[in-house]
């Protein structure tokens, strides 16, 4: 009586552990995405990320090869360890293809070890550190929409042309934003400026006053933002608190219509920012904003984009591979023309990285816009190789 | 340009300034966890919750019902001093014959209940609240721009704080409470309602930490996350401080925001962490606290 | 005595028959690699009624040393395993004999803060990659014969290691050493006047508790193969103290149930509810120390020691 009673325990709970797991069906391709659901990343992609898939998915029919394309999807929280369990145990139990790993390059970057050692195609679309092509790029990675050596190249570039020579960089704490940092760096000294300081802000910060100060007291021309999201958006705004706009002009290393649209356009007016993507570039791209507007309410960021066209793009090769198998698929990738809404002429290069052309972009001030997200005017047009560089990266492991 | 370490003056004041403002945070919510602990002997593991849930009244009460700041600073303290009080009531109440270790716990329990549903409700990044008409604009000081709010926060704090330690340690009103942690049963015997003198007394505490969220919320952003970062280092201001000491709290509390402030100048990357050598440095020489008795 | 027995072969032969079950290998060693650090955090709590509030710095510093010593240095896993374990034992000490000479709510607290300081440490060092967290960490090879990288593999390596730890925290407590323990928690006073020396005896328990939370710590590394800030985070102290309190504190058995109870429910919850698995957590926690303070096994214990004997 005792015993069996007893016995109940081990085994339920062995039954509960067994059957929250579940086994891969072969007759599926599965797409995951593991992103930032919530937190200081979630407007730039989040769930209008995970909708974008899913008009890709609906627009290529719903199946590939005979099988039913199924979306998963995970909020990583912003920690490493929890996109690499999830991408690992999606791999190993149920049967990933590809997946999708949005904003955080540290989670990225974890990730794209998960995606070598299971041998899943891996898009790094949000995350925006060049190393992802560079120290730490694999076989498996394929980084998407832009990186910070654009950003820097656009960007930096055009604010240190305009004059702004002395620069200070609040940046965000971890891989991004010391990427970010270090690419505006090289920018601002090729082109004769200097950097006198710089200060590591945690990632998620509100409160940006002891580090604004900090800036003020540099005596630096231009403040460099190398964060993104609500840091970003955070930091602009404190900086406006502060005074400190008055006497330095802000770079946004990285902004997305998300922010500008949380900011105004009275607190954003005048910024310049790099993007490769844009709703009101033309007729195509206009469609797919409408399409994307209806559902969320918003108009579609460039990663959001990046994302139906990433799915596509991958969805197509499968097609064309007959199989899902990783090596082939990104044989074939690198060997693809890419010419879509999001990107014409554009091509993955031996380190994985998407070359296409990039837009310098100013925001329009409160008169000039004319209508709802309005935002942007076009400075500059940047060619892939002027924006990414002509040559692969040599710290690319693959790159021999 | 004169410097110190190194370091320029106007640099310095200005650190020290904004560490002030800090401190006025620290002290406000240190004292609310030392009124607790002081007068009931709970470590209150909630008060950074109550503390963020202020913060969210006050935004909820703006965003759905148009109550501006003014009010809020009146009615976010109450309504979620009303919740504490509920809390009391139906949970730590039972507690107090146990190990006080069980009302450390299961407040610890309430924090995570409280934070995880203003997660999933609203997301873990912040929510802009806008720093009231009155009080935009800056004090050009010289050697920095100072947001008036910020000045304000400063002045609210220290009003409080002051208040509450007249309150307690000059009125009858908290020579009874005194009386009440001392002793209770013999309190009681005169005829006083020590329950419902403990109930309040949890309540006020918490009312603090809300008051503490509402001036917050214009400079950090309304976020569930952002009391369980802050918790521990008031803990730590409160330790330093003596555990049951209300004016060790204050000025603890104030004394840490300059000293991080301080820090920030001279060596950055130990302002997280010069709050906890403070408090191992102060445990070893005198363990009951600055201004403890034990 | 018989029933006990029973649990215990029929849990050794789900321990081994798991992975042939088709239960993800992975999951089940960061399982017991928990269960493991929950048996050490009882080691405190319920046999020496000591509650550390920060019992991550002691998993998450080893895991990180390990981890670094491995992947960046080269060092073997066995060697990588014991630097980690001497480096939670070296914290033990130190935090312990800092934190031991105070009781209670001081005690808790002061180890609360102390671990926030190791936390903040880990941020900052360059070792640890801060936010980035150390990626990538190799399993190696058992003594260089034994390859780690199979799953399978792995896991009967940390389920051996387990139930030697497990076999050895029974072994302290029942020894006479744990009977001081025992004597300590009952009635300290009452210790201090026979003249046992109280605060050397809590100090080998919390050095002890450390050092096999780093083994636990260091063995998650590897199977996982990543160490980062939430090892160390005052997430993860949380966690084991919920682990510890469902399970039943003061039973051997209590931790690993509450181990695996609640890393399924995370795994299981995470996909589905996201931000509610705090809520839910919160609220076994209020549970527990509301209504149910033995925890489960300790209600287990319960209900059989009231049925008359045959």
């Amino acid at each position: 009586m005792k015993i069996q009673r007893f016995a109940i325990l081990p085994c339920a709970v062995l039954a509960f552990i067994a059957g929250s797991q579940a086994i891969a069906a072969g007759d599926q391709v599965v797409i995951g995405d593991i992103d930032d659901l919530s937190g200081v990343y979630a407007d730039v992609q989040g769930p209008g990320g995970i909708e974008a898939i899913n008009m890709a998915i609906a627009d290529f029919g719903g199946t590939v090869l005979g099988k039913k394309i199924v979306l998963l999807s995970v909020d990583h929280q912003n920690k490493p360890d929890i996109g690499a369990s999830k991408f690992r145990e999606w791999a190993d139990q149920n049967g990933l293809n590809m997946l999708i790993g949005g904003s955080n390059t540290g989670v990225s970057i974890a990730m794209s070890k998960v995606a070598v050692a299971k041998k899943v195609a891996f898009f790094a679309i949000g995350a925006g550190g060049a190393s992802l092509t560079g120290a730490d790029c694999t076989a498996y990675t394929v980084h998407y929409a832009y990186d910070t050596t654009a950003l820097a190249n656009g960007t930096a570039s055009v604010i240190v042309k305009n004059g702004g020579k002395s620069w200070f960089f609040l940046t965000a704490d971890y891989a991004f934003g010391t990427q970010l940092q270090d690419s505006a760096t090289k920018v601002v000294l090729a082109n004769g400026g200097k950097v006198l300081g710089a200060v590591r802000v945690p990632l998620g910060t509100t409160d940006f006053s002891s580090f604004l100060l900090q800036a003020q007291s540099s005596g630096a021309q231009v403040l460099g933002l190398a964060n993104a999201g609500t840091d970003f958006s955070n930091s602009l705004k404190g900086a406006n608190e502060f005074g400190l706009t008055k006497t330095m002009t802000p770079a946004a290393l990285l902004a997305f219509l998300s922010d500008i649209n949380s900011l105004t356009l009275q607190t954003a007016q005048g910024l310049y920012l790099t993007t490769g993507w844009y709703w009101d570039l033309n007729e195509e791209t206009r469609a797919f904003g409408k399409r994307f507007f209806a559902k969320m309410h918003k108009e579609p960021t460039m990663t959001q984009a990046a994302y139906y066209s990433a799915t596509l793009q991958y969805l197509k090769v499968v097609k064309t591979v007959g199989s899902t198998d990783a090596d082939k698929v990104m044989a074939e990738l690198k060997k693809t023309k890419i010419n879509d809404m999001f990107a014409k002429n554009g091509y993955i290069r031996a380190d994985g990285l998407m070359i296409h052309t990039m837009y310098v972009m100013q925001v329009k001030t409160p008169a000039e816009s004319k209508y709802p997200w309005d935002y942007y005017k076009v400075i500059k047009v940047m060619p892939g190789e002027e924006a990414f560089g002509s040559q692969p990266d040599p710290t690319c492991p693959l790159i021999k | 340009m004169t410097t110190v370490f190194g370091v320029p003056l106007p640099a310095i004041l200005g650190q020290l300034m904004l560490g002030l403002v800090n401190g006025s945070f620290y002290a406000l919510l240190s004292l609310g966890l030392a009124v607790i602990f002081g007068l009931l002997g709970i470590v209150n593991f909630a008060h950074g919750a109550f503390y963020m849930l202020g913060a969210f009244a006050a935004y909820i009460a703006l965003q759905t019902f148009g109550v501006n700041y003014w009010f809020a600073l009146l009615l976010s303290p109450l309504l979620v001093a009303l919740l504490g009080v509920v809390i009391e009531r139906l949970f730590l109440r039972h507690l107090y014959r146990l190990d006080p270790l069980y009302g450390l716990l299961l407040t610890f329990g309430v924090a995570l209940i409280a934070e995880g549903i203003m997660r999933d409700q609203f997301g873990a990044s912040g929510k802009s609240y806008p720093v009231p008409e009155l009080l935009r604009g800056v004090f050009n000081l010289g050697f920095m721009v100072l947001p008036i709010y910020r000045a304000w926060v400063v002045v609210a704090s220290v009003t409080v704080c002051g208040l509450t330690w007249f309150l307690i340690e000059r009125t009858r009103l908290g020579a009874t409470l005194r009386a009440a942690t001392e002793n209770a049963q013999l309190v009681q015997a005169f005829g006083i309602n020590v329950p419902l003198i403990v109930m309040g007394t949890y309540g006020a505490g918490v009312a603090l930490a809300a008051l503490a969220g509402v001036l917050a919320a214009p400079v950090v952003q309304v976020s569930p996350l952002m009391g369980s970062s802050l918790v521990i280092v008031v803990f730590a201001v409160v330790v330093i401080g003596g555990m049951g000491s209300i004016i060790g709290a204050i000025i603890s509390g104030l004394g840490l925001g300059l000293i991080e402030g301080f820090t920030k100048v001279i060596y950055p990357e130990a302002s997280n962490i010069v709050v906890f050598v403070i408090m191992a440095v102060v445990l070893m020489w005198r363990p009951a606290g600055l201004f403890g008795k034990e | 005595m018989r029933g006990s027995v029973a649990v215990y072969v029929l849990l050794g032969i789900a321990a081994l028959a798991a992975p042939l079950l088709g239960v993800y290998p992975v999951f089940m060693a960061q399982l017991l690699c928990f269960a493991m650090f929950a048996c050490a955090f009882n080691l405190l709590l319920g046999y020496t009624k000591m509650l550390s509030f920060g019992h991550a710095a002691y998993f998450g510093s080893s895991a990180y040393i390990t981890g670094w010593l491995v992947s960046v240095h080269g060092w073997g896993t066995l060697a990588g395993i014991l630097a980690g374990v001497a480096v939670a034992m070296l914290l033990g000490i130190v935090i312990g004999a800092i934190a031991v000479r105070r009781q209670g709510i001081y005690f808790a607290m002061i180890t609360l803060a102390l671990s926030q300081l190791v936390f903040f440490i880990c941020l900052q060092a360059d070792f640890t990659g801060g936010e980035n967290g150390l990626q990538g960490i190799p399993r190696g090879s058992i003594a260089g014969m034994i390859p780690l990288d199979r799953d399978a593999t792995m896991y009967y390596f940390v389920l051996a290691i387990f139930v030697a730890i497990y076999l050895l925290v029974r072994r302290i407590v029942r020894s006479p050493f744990g009977h001081v323990l025992e004597a300590i928690r009952e009635n300290e006073p009452r210790a201090i006047s026979l003249g046992y020396k109280v605060d050397r005896y809590k100090l080998v328990a919390f050095v002890l508790s450390a050092s096999i939370a780093g083994l636990a710590g260091s063995l998650k590394a590897l199977t996982l193969s990543f160490a980062t800030l939430s090892d160390v985070s005052q997430g993860t102290s949380g966690e084991v103290i919920l682990m510890t309190l469902l399970g039943g504190s003061g039973t051997f058995l209590g931790p690993v149930v509450g181990a695996g109870i609640v890393l399924t429910l995370q795994q299981y919850l995470s996909e589905r509810v996201g931000a509610w698995v705090s809520v839910i957590i919160g609220a076994i926690f209020v549970v527990c120390v509301m209504i149910f303070r033995r925890g489960i096994v300790g209600e287990i214990q319960r209900r059989f020691a009231r049925r008359p004997l045959p």
